[in-house]
């Protein structure tokens, strides 16, 4: 990828503005609270773009492009059911206790609700998983910095080896999240992820709008597409009959409840958010802003993927389409080989050979070892579906607004990156090092102990972006028990929110039986055609899943069922607290007039409501 | 937290997109938003 003067002053204006707002806020950080709270004092509308932006990470972005063009317009419920419901839910009904309990975070919540125990098991598990999520983000980033050859020219310049590419990406990457944090804590994080929610939709929007123009719009992509791409709900009702390889129950149940009501509900980076909200109807608002932008995100990030390989195989940039090309047989297996490479994916930094087996602009994985495309069990190339949003900025985006998009690309990777390391950051000053290690020091010292945080996490997090790189099998392993630690998450939090019986000791029993059950369910299925082992039945085999998909939201299921009905047989064996110490913390002894005055659309309830009709107007739209 | 944050992005977008004046026209956007958020922040 060719990069010119006028894009890299666009990535350099960027980051000034980035470190600038850093600096702007360093000298109103005084407190602990300022630093690691936001001082509770940021306005709805920033708190509720920042609260969608700490989630558009690696994965939005280049992932959910990549499940555009592996599986359709299915995508579409990863937000549609699998965000919305659950952001409207935690706005809504529960917002007032988190934030309404004065709870500096997640874990707090949960020591407050129940006991010590449960809290350290919760802070703990969070505080690894954070400093994971955040090296894996770097470490893709570098890994895709390395593989565009966006740094080939000034290292050219400059005479550096290629071969530190990786490392320069990753010590900058983690500088320049480090400088703007350390700075103005978590007011400088979530003021950045606006700019950088701003910046995306600046990037991508004339991505998306040049791609349907080339295509001729949206029934020349639908007819270019693959039958079942253009729909979201019709085949769900077989895993045989759709591109997802899952069934309605399945994805409704494990996808719409357990994963997206456990993440958007329960998982401290988004919760932070709206906790750092400047009143109790801001914080409530929070989310429900959030569900606005992220409803009609997959028209930005899941599109780029449906055009990609919507394309011909052979097209060169800015080529008029006439009429639509065969349709071909499902994108998962592959596609047809051709002898020409795609000029955009030469301009990428991608092997001709790569391409040529691609289909779209999707290009084939190459194996390292032998440098040809990796082929599949049937013998068809693997197509390596990450760079569909790279081949698109590379295919469409002349210099000037490809360094806009590749801006945009850069600003996703280091706001997820951000977020995690201020979770981190917090839940280790407060759930950890004040809770374990010194309870009683001064405000100054705890808000030393957050700045500190911020540099071993981020120190943590490169060790991690290292680790991945030697030792990927392991590193797939964490993430797999990281997803068993998450899946009976909300259970507890349902349970102890809603009925004032669940005791800490029914809470602690339930998670990890919830933890073990998700392990269990893991080690005796597997998904159709895959190997033993990181894929599942290394205990054995009790059942055959249709998709590794299918899998992962029926692990979900068993995790928090056992979950919620192990909390319940305990709790009722064990003594409750007395509903006095329970004020605040519990919907049926807590006063629920909360500031639900004023227009209609600025309270929680009837927007909630406008925006699930809008999401299932757009579900019956793609049906 | 003492900084209008419409400052930042109306000052960021105007300046991307006087720099781009695809390029001209998604620039005049850009510009356009960015005064929009500056001129949104000067009025408080």
């Amino acid at each position: 990828m060719h990069l010119t003067a006028i894009d890299w002053a666009i990535m350099a204006i960027y980051f000034v503005f980035v470190l600038g707002i850093g600096f702007a806020l360093r000298r109103y950080m005084k407190t602990s609270g300022d630093f690691l709270l936001a001082g509770r004092s940021i306005p709805a509308w920033i708190c509720g773009l920042a609260f969608l932006s700490a989630n558009l990470g690696a994965q939005e972005v280049i992932g959910m492009a990549a499940s555009g063009a592996k599986y359709g317009i299915a995508t579409s419920h990863f937000y549609w059911i699998g965000a919305i419901p659950a952001m409207v839910f935690v706005g809504l009904f529960m917002m007032p206790f988190y934030y309404g309990s004065r709870a500096r975070s997640v874990p707090e919540y949960l020591r407050l609700r129940f006991d010590e125990k449960t809290r350290g098991l919760n802070a703990i598990s969070f505080a690894a998983m954070t400093v994971f999520s955040s090296g894996i983000s770097m470490y893709a980033m570098a890994k895709l910095i390395v593989a565009l050859g966006v740094l080939e020219g000034p290292f050219q310049a400059l005479g550096w080896p290629a071969s530190w590419m990786f490392h320069v990406s990753v010590l900058v990457s983690a500088l320049i999240v480090l400088a703007y944090i350390f700075l103005g804590g978590l007011t400088s994080a979530i003021y950045n992820e606006v700019l950088q929610f701003f910046l995306i939709v600046a990037g991508f929007l004339p991505l998306v709008s040049l791609g349907l123009w080339n295509v001729g719009g949206w029934d020349g992509l639908v007819a270019r597409l693959p039958s079942g791409y253009a729909h979201s709900w019709a085949g769900m009702g077989s895993p045989e009959t759709n591109p997802m390889g899952v069934e309605w129950f399945g994805l409704a149940m494990g996808l719409g409840f357990v994963l997206s009501f456990g993440y958007w509900c329960t998982d401290f980076l988004v919760v932070q958010r709206a906790m750092a909200a400047d009143s109790m109807g801001a914080a409530r608002r929070t989310p429900i802003i959030a569900a606005v932008p992220k409803m009609l995100f997959p028209f930005l990030v899941i599109l780029p993927g449906l055009i990609a390989i919507s394309l011909p195989i052979d097209i060169a940039p800015g080529t008029t389409l006439e009429a639509p090309a065969a349709i071909e047989a499902p994108a998962t297996s592959g596609g047809g080989a051709s002898d020409s490479a795609p000029a955009g994916m030469a301009r990428a930094g991608l092997a001709q050979a790569t391409v040529a087996v691609g289909r779209g602009l999707i290009p084939a994985k190459i194996d390292e070892a032998t440098g040809r495309p990796r082929l599949d069990r049937q013998g068809n190339p693997e197509l390596d579906y990450d760079m569909a949003i790279p081949a698109m900025l590379a295919h469409y985006l002349p210099t000037g607004l490809l360094g806009l998009g590749l801006t945009a690309l850069l600003a996703s990777f280091m706001s997820g990156m951000a977020g995690n390391v201020t979770a981190f950051n917090t839940v280790w000053t407060f759930d950890i090092y004040q809770a374990y290690i010194r309870r009683r020091a001064s405000d100054r010292h705890y808000l030393r102990m957050g700045q500190f945080a911020t540099v071993f996490g981020i120190g943590l997090s490169i060790a991690a972006a290292y680790a991945a790189t030697r030792f990927n099998n392991i590193m797939d392993m964490l993430q797999l028990v990281f997803a068993f630690v998450n899946a009976p998450l909300f259970a507890t939090f349902l349970l102890g929110m809603f009925w004032k019986r669940a005791t800490g000791h029914g809470a602690f029993t339930g998670l990890v039986s919830g933890t073990l059950a998700a392990a269990l369910h893991h080690g005796l299925t597997l998904p159709r055609a895959a190997m033993v082992g990181i894929k599942g039945g290394w205990l054995g085999m009790w059942h055959e899943y249709p998709s590794e998909m299918a899998q992962n939201f029926w692990t979900a299921i068993y995790a928090w069922t056992v979950c919620f009905v192990v909390t319940i047989l305990v709790s009722l064996a064990t003594r409750p607290r007395p509903d006095e110490e329970l004020v605040g913390l519990v919907y049926s002894l807590t006063d629920h007039r909360h500031e639900d005055t004023g227009p209609w659309y600025v309270r929680p309830a009837p927007l909630g409501a406008l925006v699930l009709a809008f999401t299932l107007v757009l579900n019956i739209v793609f049906w | 937290m003492g900084l209008d944050l419409r400052w930042p992005v109306g000052l960021l977008f105007t300046l991307l997109g006087a720099l781009l004046v695809v390029n001209l026209w998604w620039g005049v956007v850009m510009m356009v938003f960015g005064l929009a958020m500056i001129g949104l922040a000067r009025r408080g």
